[in-house]
């Protein structure tokens, strides 16, 4: 099977069948991060950039990895210390990079929709690394490749998103892979951090968070921004923490077995208290091992379309 | 020189002649209107099949001239208005210099006088520099040319310098014109706030930034009696709001805009840059309620707003682009395709929207055909079938949502104060 697109834009775009197919190749390369060879062929020879234009420690340092592991060439480019610092466009910097060689441009920008500009005007293979609010469909890929191999599937799954929905692209891809998967999603956060309209998307949204927990088998914590409050959408770390924060008492709420999950950092004490992010059923630090085999599988399938394409 | 339009149908609403008729140019007034006229040595136009309607008159656009040249200027920008059918344009003033005082108002008109293709009048800025803090000296404006006041693009944040303006300019006859947005709940937003900008991602601005400076302003009218006339409406409410407004009495006037009855956000979609506007394009519930504002004349106009941007300020990222599109060479087929083909519209509707009430806000001797006024006329074959491609466009700028859109109506004939400046589709 082959990815449709030449990029990986979003979920929004994806078909239950390509999520399928990302999640079981990430779990082949699962066996190469644990693996002591730590080195694979399967890109020799392609070449990968990534282009952040924010900052980032974890997806950066995971599709870095990702490209050593599987021997491809890699550079980095930082929005700070390039031509962009002088005003040059994205799509200027893209086709500079794009004939320089490169297969595949891994993006990360403040406005939703940049990597989409991108992949219209460059032939390399463009990866979504977050894009505003809109989505970070790795981040959603490796939260759903943690959850498939906890439980077995995501079909029929209950999955809360706790906090800042509004400004989150983490929620966002989670959202449309999740329910494309068939698992039911609930949502929960102050009113003034919920995007309009979302019950359109056939998720349910809750104004408090013990209705979204009851009978989780997963729970999302979404990092809360503290500049956010400075903007008026709520009115304290300590009143949000309050209502929204999870602790321990709050986890009863869920199934016994549940999932802990965050996409990292955490603010500890304030969507969740240590206990919990430190709780047996956190799968926080998996995420991360797991985020690097998912971006080894995407890496894989998007260099390896227009071969044996025909055999599919 | 003398011109005779045969056998076109006229209609005129300010004197009511609605029928197959002749027309009489001579030099660049009507010297008349009758049936089956034969006089000798003129030029004639056979306007068969073809509506021929009192030229038309764009309450809204922007020139860009002076200061944005790149984007289009007085001469290019009246040529593509000539190309859509418009013989007056009313040019906004958020120019670099801004249009604040009289001696860009004087600029504007002389370049015009020179260059342009149509007639050109200027809208003043209601406060200097589009600041919102002091106003601009409107009495001079006034004299210089200006036929209206506005801070379009801007909003008059304070409700006190608003009521000010309103005084001030009511001494001077002078329209006020009111861009109504609530920049504190428009936010940074950069679409309408729905399902669409939650889909995409994109920070919304809700339909109440609108809406609720619509209820400033209707307020501020009724309070004062003074009229005063609304910008681009956009929202099913400021409809609402606009006919209680008229139903109680108030001096309200309004336009919409092609765009706000031809397509919902749903344009953004694929983060299309030529569908990012303000106000922004709202949803099908709106559409539809401004079609019933049009039908019922709560909207008493319907203007352009061409807004000429750069390709290199649409090729970027959505939240990043300039907001606007070009209007002049669509907004005739989309009220003949969208409005009066469907029968929610007659051609005399059209000639009152897009001629004689843009003319009377502006307080400007267009919009009829009345023998003795200025020749301006415009004529339309409304079965007549094209595909809208922005890169024909005579404009600088191709921003438009509309291309590949399969329209009827484009202006066949513009004829300028006696002169034809567009025959057949083409400009002479």
């Amino acid at each position: 099977m082959v990815l449709k697109s030449k990029d990986l834009l979003g979920l929004k775009d994806l078909t239950a069948e390509e999520i399928e197919h990302i999640l079981d190749t990430a779990k082949a390369m699962k066996y190469v991060i644990t693996s002591n060879n730590k080195r694979t062929p399967h890109l020799q020879g392609k070449s990968i950039v990534t282009l952040f234009y924010e900052n980032s420690t974890r997806t950066r340092l995971s599709f870095e990895l990702a490209s050593k592991y599987m021997s491809a060439s890699s550079a980095n480019i930082n929005s700070s210390a390039s031509s962009v610092a002088k005003g040059e466009s994205l799509i200027d910097t893209g086709k500079t990079i794009d004939m320089m060689g490169t297969d595949v441009i891994i993006i990360r920008h403040p406005q939703s929709g940049a990597p989409h500009l991108l992949a219209k005007h460059v032939k390399a293979s463009v990866i979504n690394a977050g894009d505003g609010m809109n989505e970070h469909p790795t981040q959603a890929l490796l939260d759903m490749f943690t959850i498939r191999e906890k439980k077995g599937t995501l079909r029929g799954l209950k999955v809360a998103i706790i906090g800042d929905i509004y400004h989150s692209r983490v929620a966002r891809s989670n959202i449309w892979g999740l329910t494309r998967m068939g698992a039911e999603v609930s949502l929960a956060g102050p009113a003034t951090l919920l995007p309009p309209k979302m019950e359109m998307l056939g998720v349910k949204i809750y104004s408090t968070v013990h209705e979204a927990l009851i009978n989780a088998d997963v729970i999302i914590s979404l990092r809360m921004q503290l500049e956010r409050q400075k903007k008026a959408l709520f009115p304290s770390i300590r009143e949000y923490s309050r209502f929204f924060g999870l602790d321990e008492n709050r986890l009863r709420l869920a199934k016994k077995d549940v999932l802990i999950m965050h996409p990292g950092p955490i603010n500890r004490g304030v969507e969740l208290t240590s206990a919990v992010a430190d709780h047996e059923h956190s799968v926080i630090n998996e995420q991360v091992t797991n985020g690097v085999a998912v971006r080894m599988a995407l890496l894989y399938l998007l260099t390896r379309r227009g071969i044996n394409e025909t055999a599919d | 020189m003398k011109l005779l339009i045969k056998n076109g149908y006229i209609i005129d609403v300010k004197t009511g002649i609605d029928g197959i008729y002749d027309l009489l140019v001579d030099d660049d007034r009507i010297a008349g209107i009758s049936k089956d006229m034969d006089p000798e040595g003129c030029e004639i136009i056979d306007a068969g099949g073809k509506y021929v309607l009192p030229g038309l008159v764009d309450a809204h656009c922007h020139l860009r001239d002076p200061g944005f040249e790149y984007k289009e200027d007085i001469e290019s920008g009246t040529r593509s208005a000539a190309m859509g059918g418009f013989t007056s344009v009313a040019c906004m003033p958020n120019t670099n210099p801004v249009t604040d005082n009289e001696s860009v108002v004087k600029y504007i008109l002389n370049k015009a006088k020179r260059e342009g293709y149509v007639n050109v009048y200027p809208i003043g800025a209601i406060t200097k520099g589009l600041k919102g803090e002091e106003l601009a000296e409107i009495g001079e404006l006034k004299f210089a040319g200006a036929v209206a006041v506005s801070d379009d693009g801007n909003p008059v944040k304070s409700s006190s310098l608003m009521k000010k303006a309103m005084q001030y300019a009511s001494m001077f006859d002078i329209a006020v014109i009111s861009h109504c947005e609530d920049t504190d709940l428009a936010e940074d937003g950069v679409m309408n706030e729905g399902f669409t900008s939650t889909m995409l991602g994109l920070k919304g601005i809700p339909a109440a930034a609108e809406e609720t400076m619509v209820a400033r302003e209707l307020i501020l009218s009724e309070y004062l009696d003074i009229p005063i006339h609304i910008a681009h409406v956009s929202t099913a409410l400021s409809v609402e709001l606009i006919r209680n407004a008229k139903k109680r009495g108030v001096k309200v006037t309004c336009e919409t805009c092609p765009h706000y009855f031809s397509l919902t956000d749903e344009a953004c979609m694929g983060y299309d840059t030529n569908a990012k506007v303000n106000p922004p394009l709202r949803t099908d519930k709106d559409v539809q309620a401004v079609i019933e504002g049009i039908a019922d004349d709560t909207i008493d106009i319907i203007a352009t707003d061409h807004a000429p941007h750069h390709i290199d300020e649409k090729r970027v990222e959505f939240s990043l682009a300039a907001s606007g599109m070009v209007g002049f060479e669509t907004a005739l087929p989309l009220v003949v395709t969208k409005l009066v083909r469907p029968g929610i519209i007659t051609m005399r509707k059209l000639v009152e929207k897009m001629s004689l009430n843009p003319a009377k806000l502006l307080g400007i001797s267009k919009g009829t055909l009345e023998p003795g006024s200025t020749a301006d006329i415009t004529i339309v074959d409304i079965n007549a079938k094209f595909t809208v491609d922005p890169e024909k466009f005579e404009s600088k700028s191709k921003n438009s949502p509309f291309a590949g859109f399969e329209l009827y109506g484009q202006a066949w004939g513009t004829i300028v104060n006696g002169k034809p400046v567009v025959s057949e589709n083409i400009l002479l």
